[in-house]
């Protein structure tokens, strides 16, 4: 059973990523995304991380893909350009996609992790949940959690200062 | 399923992100593979907590998610910002910044 759902979500997880990749128009690329990331969310569960999964489709799938989809909707999908100016790009990316690709397989499976091949050992059965997670942030991760906090701050500010209307253009 | 499989598609998933860099020009579609070789990440960090049997890589995984809330939110008032501009929103002819 957790094979077949192993497998039907890396189908989901795999196949949204490639249609990511091959649709012309932006909107669509957004949508396959969203197929993408429950998908991912669906692994995370297999993986016994409830909370991750749950951040995963409220954060991910709910708020960013929703500001993705504003901004395709504001800009519009224009059609990409043939032009190449690296000769032969379109050959040689899969070309190199693929090499990092064995490369970070054979580097994963030829380490000396013992553990790799096991499916991890027996979890309590409050693993990953909210409870368990927040204890972490708010105790051992306090730092880390009020650094990425400022940063979403600045992230926000950020943005505001990049979009927002000048006085000069609008006059 | 043993946790050299998630190892796997995650790095399969990685490099369909950078694939998906070196093939496309638009800037929003190259935002969406960085959330793709994000997301990952994120799969191998969980994949590597349940490996070990503790949960500090959950939390590393969620603030990953959060510095790449913040990316999208930076890299789209960029587009908004080049849009305005009325300057093409493809990354071959945003070249001036090139040396």
């Amino acid at each position: 059973m957790e094979a077949v759902l192993f497998f039907i979500a890396a189908i989901g997880a795999l196949g949204g990523a490639l249609g990511v990749i091959a649709m012309r128009n932006p909107f669509y690329s957004v949508l396959f995304l969203i197929v993408h990331l429950f998908s991912l969310a669906a692994l995370f569960l297999l993986l016994t991380s409830a909370f991750v999964a749950a951040a995963q489709v409220v954060v991910y799938a709910g708020a960013v893909m929703v500001l993705y989809v504003f901004v395709v909707a504001y800009v519009g999908g224009g059609g990409e350009s043939a032009w190449e100016p690296i000769p032969g790009q379109r050959f040689l990316a899969p070309l190199l996609a693929v090499a990092l690709f064995v490369e970070l397989a054979v580097a994963v499976l030829s380490s000396s992790l013992l553990a790799l091949g096991t499916e991890g050992p027996d979890v309590k059965a409050g693993f990953g949940d909210p409870a368990a997670i927040g204890r972490l942030l708010l105790e051992k991760f306090l730092l880390p959690f009020e650094a990425s906090s400022i940063l979403l701050l600045l992230a926000a500010v950020g943005a505001i200062v990049l979009a927002a209307r000048r006085r000069e253009e609008v006059a | 399923m043993s946790i050299e499989w998630y190892i796997v598609l995650s790095s399969l998933l990685f490099a369909t992100g950078v694939l998906g860099i070196l093939l496309r020009r638009s800037p929003m579609v190259i935002l969406l593979c960085l959330e793709l070789m994000l997301n990952a990440g994120n799969l191998a960090l969980v994949a590597f907590s349940r490996m070990v049997g503790n949960e500090q890589g959950q939390v590393f995984a969620v603030i990953v998610m959060v510095i790449a809330a913040c990316e999208v939110v930076v890299g789209l008032g960029l587009i908004v910002a080049i849009f305005r501009r009325r300057l093409p929103l493809n990354v071959d002819d945003l070249r001036e910044l090139r040396g």
